[in-house]
């Protein structure tokens, strides 16, 4: 298939990238239509927000607005929210629990598995409108999404052939999926942030593990985790599933020769209150940072003892919101859920290790805009074959996004150019 | 009684003092105005009715209050920008046991320092705890509840 509408690859190994994929409203649509309607399955939320049955909650596949539901019988359900009357929104509620849903313009009413059940006046009144005969419910349903839950994660798909959700995700990932979601789970809050940049150069920020000790200062300046820490990045069957970790403590010996030259560590540097910095090794494996991305919408993550899921909801080229699920296990100890809360100041629109990530976006979607020909250059950790990585300095799981997403969206690099 | 005119003016001026302190960009001097073991969270409005109320900010005594200006000054990377609040509505509710109950809303504007434009931040309440220490007025706890849950871009200077 061609390159089209300009978007050219310079490179087949991925290490360039051409800044119009983070500006034209073209590419935007055609992500819309090939990925978030395409073979992929999205995040929509937590098995623990929607509990009972008739519970439902709102959420977004790309940008488009999606109910999910759970059914008298326990089972999961999701539909576009938009009537098949005449396109209006259905159900306006973040959250809530109904038997079924009813557009407010004129009361078309919808099961919670999206079939049309109710038209008022659909054979009229005394004798005259209504429907005509020919009209049949059936065909009126609204647009369903495939449901797949793995551990209380929900995901959803727009597309008939999706391959079962377990397939999609590989071994590696539902190995961490496991691991955060080892108990039942409680949502303890959300964080929301609407960033004035594109979707995707959040998601490269989301894996890119060389800038985590150097963009996010606070870490490195207090000690919490450091580049040279023992870690690496480990790549699904598909590249876009890819995931990053780092063992904390593991350094201590080399912290100062791993950061000569770098201004901002100062050995000296303390808090006034370091209870933020301690660690609960929930696990034994001292993973204190995973953070692992799901392709095209998803990130999860633990850091230190946060736990949280990250949903990207792209909104326009220049836009998206990042909407974090915070999380802890169910039976924990009002300690350890204590100490959650308090670690929750490290991540999120204000979070010591996270609000870097949004200044970061804006500059580069501030500089690009008017320079969509150029490309970004991405070569740590080498060029050529994406593969898997024993150690932090390195953003080649960044060119293995690049390449699922070509290969979603139909775009083909130059071939024989890669170094 | 004058006394309770007298304090409820101090109380009243320390919420105004706070958001004059954060718009001078005097951050030393934030941590100050809570007592020793003084609360301050920013919670998104959405999270207000859940059990925890999560907290975007939460700091439980006056060195992480501290914690977050060391943090602000020395390692955090965020917009370059201008604070002005705009606080209406301050109603003093009531005093139980020396602790002063006073309400007010609050607008933040952030003025971008590479444009020069101004654009309306977030808005939401403040429900503040306040008590005298030395016959200073001191906040034992502030709330900062926003309305605005979805958060533009970044949230790093403190509201």
């Amino acid at each position: 298939m061609m390159s089209d509408q300009g978007v050219i690859w310079p490179k087949d190994d991925f290490s360039r990238v051409p800044y119009r994929v983070f500006a034209d409203q073209s590419v935007f649509d055609r992500e819309q239509e090939r990925i978030f309607n395409g073979p992929v399955w999205c995040y929509l939320g937590l098995e623990a927000e929607i509990a009972k049955p008739g519970d439902f909650k709102t959420t977004f596949v790309g940008n488009t607005s999606v109910v999910v539901n759970r059914a008298k019988d326990g089972s999961l359900h999701a539909f576009e929210n938009r009537c098949a009357h005449r396109g209006a929104t259905i159900v306006r509620e973040p959250f809530g629990n109904s038997a079924d849903h009813t557009c407010i313009y004129h009361h078309w009413c919808y099961s919670q598995q999206g079939d049309l059940l109710g038209v008022p006046f659909q054979r009229g009144l005394d004798g005259k409108g209504g429907m005509p005969k020919s009209f049949n419910k059936k065909e009126h349903g609204l647009r369903r999404l495939k449901v797949a839950s793995y551990r209380g994660v929900v995901f959803g798909s727009f597309h008939a052939d999706v391959p079962p959700l377990e397939v999609y995700l590989g071994k590696a990932m539902l190995d961490i999926l496991d691991t955060l979601f080892q108990k039942p789970v409680e949502v303890i809050g959300y964080m929301r942030q609407r960033m004035p940049s594109n979707w995707k150069l959040y998601w490269e920020n989301a894996i890119d593990c060389y800038h985590a000790g150097l963009l996010h200062q606070f870490g490195t300046t207090f000690g919490l985790f450091r580049a040279t820490q023992d870690g690496g990045s480990i790549l699904g069957e598909q590249s876009g599933l890819s995931f990053c970790y780092s063992i904390f403590g593991s350094d201590d010996a080399n912290v100062a020769s791993g950061y000569e030259g770098i201004e901002a560590f100062n050995a000296d540097m303390k808090l006034n209150d370091p209870s933020i910095l301690e660690y609960v090794d929930e696990d034994g494996d001292g993973r204190g940072l995973i953070i692992m991305a799901i392709f095209p919408s998803v990130v999860f993550q633990r850091i230190s003892n946060t736990l949280a899921t990250r949903q990207i909801r792209p909104k326009r080229p220049g836009e998206f919101e990042l909407y974090w699920t915070c999380f802890g296990y169910a039976d924990e100890d009002p300690a350890l859920r204590a100490l959650r809360i308090k670690q929750n100041n490290l991540i999120g629109p204000a979070g010591l290790v996270s609000m870097e990530d949004g200044e970061s976006g804006v500059l580069i979607q501030r500089a690009i805009e008017r320079r969509r020909d150029a490309h970004s250059v991405i070569e740590m950790g080498g060029t050529g074959p994406i593969v898997d990585q024993d150690h932090l300095i390195t953003e080649v799981s960044v060119r293995g996004f690049w390449q699922q997403y070509c290969d979603v969206m139909g775009y083909e690099p130059r071939r024989g150019d890669a170094a | 009684m004058s006394n309770w005119r007298d304090a409820t003016n101090e109380v009243v001026n320390l919420v105004y003092d706070y958001v004059q302190i954060l718009d001078d960009d005097r951050l030393e001097e934030w941590p100050e105005l809570f007592v020793e073991d003084g609360v301050y969270r920013v919670v998104p409005r959405e999270n207000l009715s859940m059990p925890h109320a999560l907290p975007l900010i939460f700091c439980d005594n006056r060195a992480m209050l501290k914690d977050r200006v060391l943090a602000l000054r020395t390692s955090s990377v965020f917009n370059l920008h201008y604070d002005r609040h705009i606080v209406s509505n301050v109603r003093v509710r009531g005093e139980k046991d020396g602790v002063y109950e006073v309400h007010s809303n609050y607008a933040l504007f952030q003025t971008d320092l590479i444009e020069g434009e101004t654009k309306l931040f977030v808005t939401g309440k403040y429900e503040d705890q306040i008590v005298f220490r030395d016959e200073r007025p001191m906040f034992k706890s502030k709330l900062v509840i926003l309305d605005t849950y979805s958060v533009p871009n970044l949230l790093a200077t403190p509201i």
